[in-house]
């Protein structure tokens, strides 16, 4: 069943029995009651999903959820030199950076945090990395949480993405 | 005084300058990274070329002297060509790690790349020559033999400032490089110049490595207060963190120099701080509002006033105070406590390291302003003597200790008096030991004058608000003078210096704007007796 928006206009002037309600109501009803038998016969064309179990497909070009690569040997690809916390309008992304303990690296990040709650999704953290160790193609909305807390996602959040 | 003309203009310069120079004097920037004004001339870099008149070839502007009627072009098509050919040379085997350089942000490459440059480069990675990154050679330096465009500053700074002759090129061609000699790694107490003066990012600070990115900082004017010397620093900071130190030039007091020590004095005002007014009563401290804190410490004052007369209260100034704080605390003594008990110590614990350049014994920036102000350190000794013999019932210190006291024997004094109260910016023995507690602002979060060693008058400003509860030096003692019901109208450090400089004949006819950036010499400055 495809979706579509009908437009009802307001009529001038109801009617006694429109005032009253109570046949509108009855019809209200039906309406339901048609919609809900049809589907409970046809289950297939049921335009309701059951997200996250079934998702809906998003445009190639959808900014979801942050990750952070890896290179080969595990470590982050990330070398902490903050064009991302740069280039982002909202101020989400903080960023320490240390000297790594692998001799073949010279500058990591200790902590990298992004506020959910502050990103405004909009890719410049990903257009401005000059390392590909930032991406936004993980295709996820931010997940729901109770705390304030819970939506700063620290380094190890971003890596397993 | 040769007149000559530059893209058009004409300019008179004296005798003997450079073109570079001159040029810069009148508002056009030359490139360059092998001269520097403090340094011999070497003229390696190339950078600097421009095109003179009559001369066949196109010369360096920082190795060729200004002669009457020169015509000097740095504009022309012939100049920018060879200036991005001299620049694509120094690029081919630049390893471009900018994301992991400290020195990006304010990198000559970088700088002079978007400008002159803009090119792809020629050279594939893998062909580049490659040397070795991350060496720790001493000192406050990491040195980046990649990066490094070999113009000599370094070498030049080693053999004609220190005169330690550390560092040398060594092997030739595509594959010379500068280090330090093997096994002798840089010895001397300036070594954190030579991150400032490197163009590039083959020499950088181990202190500020990766801290922070460069174009996130701020920076304010300011002194170091290390030592008697008063260095002329810009506090770099981001929010309300210093993170460096950098020299300003001044050529009268430290040139463009900074010393290892007085480098690192920032993080006094990031580690350590009294934030919060306290109370401390029957050996429980209790966080107070400014109002109640203020209000007990006069009321304490004026109960040994009332009790035991004026002789019964004693002030200890502080060197760390600028000259407007010392001031208000004179006046705070001698008008409102009218106390005899007013002294201050040059002397703080620990080795006190001096050399014949910028390093000076005395470890505080404004000794000399507390001598010229009257303040004594013969006050200081006979207020010691007189705690001692229980003659003190309260008293009043400023700074973060008692002169070259232990911790021991700071407790053991103070626990003759009844009363103390301590305005300070950093904790310790003192601040664990006072009864009142004020707070006070770092010397990055207010202004003022401070004079140094040789009685130069010189103002640090102040990059941003005061940290926690910690209020203005100014606002604390003249809090405490009204409390005490003086009816001081002072609002800010100027409307203090202008009080001070009507009644105190060293300032006389000073004025912030006479002082200007770089200082100015009060009247009878000169060197200390026995400051050193």
């Amino acid at each position: 069943m495809a979706i579509r928006v009908v437009k009802v206009a307001r009529p001038e002037k109801m009617s006694f029995g429109e005032s009253v309600y109570l046949l509108e109501i009855v019809k209200g009803l039906g309406v339901t009651m048609r919609h809900f038998l049809r589907n409970m016969a046809r289950q297939e064309n049921i335009p309701t999903i059951e997200y996250p179990e079934v998702r809906r497909v998003m445009p190639a070009r959808f900014r979801g959820c942050h990750r952070l690569m890896k290179r080969p040997g595990g470590a982050p690809r990330c070398v902490a030199c903050y064009m991302c916390a740069t280039a982002c309008p909202a101020k989400c992304i903080t960023i320490v950076a240390g000297e790594s303990p692998d001799p073949k690296i010279e500058k990591y990040p200790v902590r990298f945090d992004i506020d959910m709650l502050r990103c405004v999704f909009c890719g410049q953290c990903v257009e401005a990395c000059p390392v590909d160790a930032i991406r936004m193609d993980t295709g996820w909305y931010t997940m729901p949480e109770n705390t304030r807390e819970k939506l700063i996602y620290t380094i190890d959040m971003l890596l397993e993405k | 005084m040769p007149t000559f003309t530059i893209n058009g203009m004409t300019a008179s310069v004296p005798d003997g300058t450079m073109i570079l120079e001159a040029a810069r004097q009148i508002g056009i920037e030359i490139p360059h990274y092998c001269y520097h004004p403090k340094l011999s001339i070497a003229g390696n870099c190339r950078m600097c070329l421009v095109e003179v008149e009559k001369f066949p070839k196109l010369q360096i502007s920082c190795n060729t002297v200004v002669t009457e009627g020169m015509v000097v072009r740095t504009d022309t098509e012939k100049v920018r060509k060879a200036v991005t050919g001299v620049l694509e040379l120094m690029l081919i085997h630049h390893p471009i790690d900018c994301p992991i350089c400290d020195q990006a942000g304010e990198c000559g490459l970088q700088n002079y790349y978007m400008k002159f440059g803009l090119h792809k480069s020629r050279y594939a990675l893998e062909e580049k020559v490659h040397k070795k990154k991350v060496q720790d050679i001493g000192g406050q330096i990491v040195l980046d033999a990649e990066r490094c465009i070999l113009c000599s500053r370094c070498v030049r700074f080693l053999r004609e400032v220190t005169g330690t002759c550390e560092m040398e090129f060594f092997s030739r061609s595509d594959h010379s490089e500068i280090s330090i000699f093997p096994g002798r790694p840089l010895n001397n107490n300036y070594t954190g110049n030579l991150a400032d003066i490197c163009p590039v990012g083959a020499l950088t600070n181990k202190d500020f490595r990766f801290k922070c990115r460069v174009w996130f900082l701020k920076s304010a004017d300011s002194i170091c207060p290390g030592c008697a010397n008063g260095c002329n620093v810009m506090a770099d900071f981001k929010g309300d963190i210093l993170y460096r130190f950098r020299p300003r030039r001044n050529d009268a007091v430290n040139r463009t120099w900074l010393c290892d020590a007085g480098r690192l004095e920032y993080k006094k005002a990031n580690d350590y701080r009294l934030l919060t007014p306290v109370i401390r009563e029957a050996g429980q401290a209790i966080a107070a509002a400014w109002d109640a804190a203020l209000f007990t410490t006069a009321l304490r004052l004026r109960e040994a006033i009332e009790a035991h007369g004026p002789e019964s209260v004693a002030v200890i100034a502080s060197p760390q105070s600028s000259n407007e704080e010392l001031f208000l605390v004179r006046k705070l003594a001698a008008e409102v406590v009218r106390t005899p008990y007013l002294g201050f110590s040059s002397l703080t614990p620990g080795r006190r390291l001096e050399d014949d350049f910028l390093i000076k014994a005395d470890k505080n920036p404004n000794s000399q302003g507390a001598r010229l102000l009257g303040i004594t350190e013969e006050g200081f000794v006979r207020t010691v003597k007189a705690i001692s013999e229980g003659r003190i019932r309260a008293l009043l210190v400023f700074g973060s200790g008692l002169a070259d006291f232990s911790d021991g024997e700071t407790v053991a004094l103070l626990s003759r008096v009844p009363f103390v109260a301590q305005v300070a910016t950093n904790e310790g023995a003192l601040s664990r030991a006072a009864h009142a507690v004020l707070p006070s602002a770092s010397f990055a979060e207010r202004g003022g004058t401070f004079t140094n060693f040789a009685g130069r008058v010189q103002r640090f400003q102040p990059g941003f608000p005061p940290r926690g509860k910690a209020k203005n030096d100014i606002e604390v003692i003249a809090g405490l003078a009204n409390q005490l019901g003086a009816g001081w109208k002072f609002a800010g450090e100027e409307s203090v210096f202008r009080a001070l400089a009507e009644t105190a004949r060293p300032f006389s006819g000073m004025s912030y704007e006479s002082i200007g950036d770089l200082g100015r010499e009060a009247r009878d400055g000169g060197p200390p007796s026995g400051g050193r």
